[in-house]
């Protein structure tokens, strides 16, 4: 059968479509491995990845990758800390507990969370979080600090961790609860021994989904946390994260061709292997643990 | 109306473990079954037939409160499960269903071990010792008849299992709390010829211990497991009314009502 000229035409364009996003992706990382070797030829693979000082803007520059790494853990970890609990606690009050009417109501609600421009949860985090942490627990906090900025980031986490895990949770056959429920289980052992364990890998992935959001965030923390790249982990303190350091140093601070402009690019190489390797793990946990119920 | 005392002489010494009076049940606002009485044997096998509709499986989940799970089912009459009506208010439904076990149509073993699954019944009814545990999980396995087939890979995941055997493990799971009545909704519905044999097999053995009530589209069956047989069908309204209870001899070779013996011998549904 002869297949219209149109649709060849249609299918060609949109196989070049998916086509440019593969490109994009090689480009990118064409472009951050390329300038890497230069970086990586001035400076040694082992003072980057393990040194504890990070003077690059200064004049006497170290290149030790390890503080920058300790901001983004700070960080990221208060984030999915926060965006875990309340997350998966709305997750499981939304698919088990909320009446088809609140939960039509209050899933919507949680969804806006996630359109809110990053820029307004960095500002949210200078001007809310940190006043209110200095005035009630902290007085001692910094005005940058890493804290207001992991909290102003789990709450943006929130809405990818609930909605998620409310998928699989959601997803669990209600034949499972009824076996329960026919051996005498209460709702609650319904939920925490039958559909939470039969739910883990969607809930696992979503954490792990929600923390690669976090590792990759740049616009709260560099509105919020700081450009101060020392190692710490005391999160009162100001810090920079790798992805701050990149837009610091992107939007002007260092010349084409100096060593401090191709380390941004070693930096987000680094940043990008972190991500990937949190989605694939994410994918790979999705897949290995999904739930096999038929 | 009979006082409880007058209730358990009447029911309970006689021999029946269940009996229902007037039970109805309304989804929304409409009748899905309708006055159904009945007396179910102790230490017996009883069948209920009929075709699509009839409110088998509605039926069914009324003797140990299923359907309180579904919000818009609203109950009334009342099911005597040892003298007791089930559905008065200082009766615990979850103690309820742990006294009366269900089988569902299709396997649903929990995504956890062979052992797990067996196990979830004690655990959940607060029994913790560890040996115990392993003990009654041993013979309700051994009781489902599948202990030799599983008894070198507890800890296997219960989805290895084939069907047949993931069935025979969910009656292990309801058998491991010690029920005195078992409620199986088509247990053998999506099992081959081979598996489903095995389940009446093991049905049969069963009943010395648990009284047995099986909903079930297929007549062969009811006529070679059951002692008893209830043919429910669906009036001309659609709700569900019992048409006829007895033996089974009774029901297939000398029904009383034209509408079993039509269904029986295939005319209807």
């Amino acid at each position: 059968m002869q297949v219209p000229r149109a649709e060849k035409i249609v299918g060609s364009v949109l196989l070049a479509a998916s086509l440019l996003t593969i490109i994009a992706l090689i480009l990118i990382i064409e472009t951050l491995v390329y300038e890497s070797l230069f970086f990586f030829s001035r400076v040694s693979i082992f003072e980057f990845l393990f040194g504890v000082e990070w003077t690059v803007l200064f004049l006497d520059k170290k290149f030790g990758v390890v503080p920058l790494l300790a901001g983004t853990f700070l960080t990221s970890s208060i984030a999915i800390l926060l965006a875990s609990t309340i997350g998966l606690g709305s997750a499981v009050y939304l698919s088990e507990y909320a009446s088809p009417r609140v939960r039509s109501v209050v899933k919507p609600l949680l969804e806006i969370l996630a359109g809110i421009p990053t820029v307004v949860y960095g500002y949210f985090a200078i001007y809310t979080i940190t006043p209110l942490l200095k005035s009630s627990v902290f007085p001692d906090i910094s005005f940058y600090n890493a804290l207001s900025a992991g909290i102003a980031m789990g709450v943006m986490i929130i809405p990818t961790v609930a909605s998620l895990s409310e998928d699989s949770l959601y997803a669990v056959p209600e034949t499972l609860k009824h076996a329960a429920y026919s051996l005498g289980a209460k709702k609650i052992q319904v939920v925490f021994r039958v559909v939470i364990p039969a739910a883990l890998s969607g809930i696992v992935a979503s954490f792990i989904l929600g923390l690669a959001r976090a590792v990759g965030e740049t616009m709260i923390v560099a509105i919020a946390a700081g450009f101060r790249p020392v190692l710490t982990l005391n999160p009162l303190e100001a810090i920079q994260t790798m992805t701050a350091f990149i837009a610091q140093v992107s939007t002007g601070e260092a010349p084409h061709g100096t060593v401090e402009y191709q380390s941004i690019f070693a930096v987000g190489l680094y940043l990008f292997t972190l991500v990937m390797l949190l989605n694939l793990i994410g994918n790979y946990v999705v897949r290995r643990w999904g739930v096999r119920v038929s | 109306m009979t006082s409880k005392i007058e209730e358990i002489d009447t029911y309970y010494n006689i021999g029946y473990v269940i009996t229902t009076l007037d039970l109805s049940v309304k989804y929304g606002g409409r009748y899905a079954i309708k006055d159904i009485n009945i007396n179910i044997p102790r230490n017996s096998i009883t069948a209920i037939i009929g075709p699509s509709g009839s409110g088998k499986t509605t039926f069914l989940r009324c003797l140990n409160r299923m359907n309180d799970l579904i919000s818009k089912a609203k109950v009334e009459g009342r099911v005597l499960f040892n003298g007791k009506n089930i559905y008065d208010p200082d009766v615990d439904p979850y103690q309820i269903r742990a006294r009366i076990g269900m089988v569902f149509q299709k396997p649903n073993p929990f995504p956890k071990s062979i052992f797990e699954n067996v196990a979830f019944g004690l655990r959940i009814n607060g029994v913790k010792n560890r040996e115990e545990i392993e003990r009654r999980v041993k013979h309700a396995l051994t009781q489902a008849a599948l202990w030799d087939e599983v008894k070198d890979r507890l800890n296997h995941n219960a989805y290895e299992l084939s069907g047949g055997q993931q069935q025979r493990l969910c009656i292990a799971r309801a058998l491991a709390v010690e029920p005195e009545v078992l409620l199986m909704d088509e247990p053998a519905a999506s099992l081959d010829p081979i598996a489903t044999a095995r389940i009446e097999e093991l049905m049969i053995r069963l009943k010395e211990r648990y009284t047995i009530i099986i909903v079930t589209h297929n007549m062969q069956q009811a006529a070679r497991v059951a002692d008893y047989t209830a043919v429910m069908m669906p009036d001309e309204d659609g709700v569900g009314k019992l048409v006829e209870f007895g033996t089974t001899r009774e029901i297939f070779t000398n029904p009383k009502s034209k509408k079993t013996e039509d269904y029986v011998r295939g005319r209807i549904g």
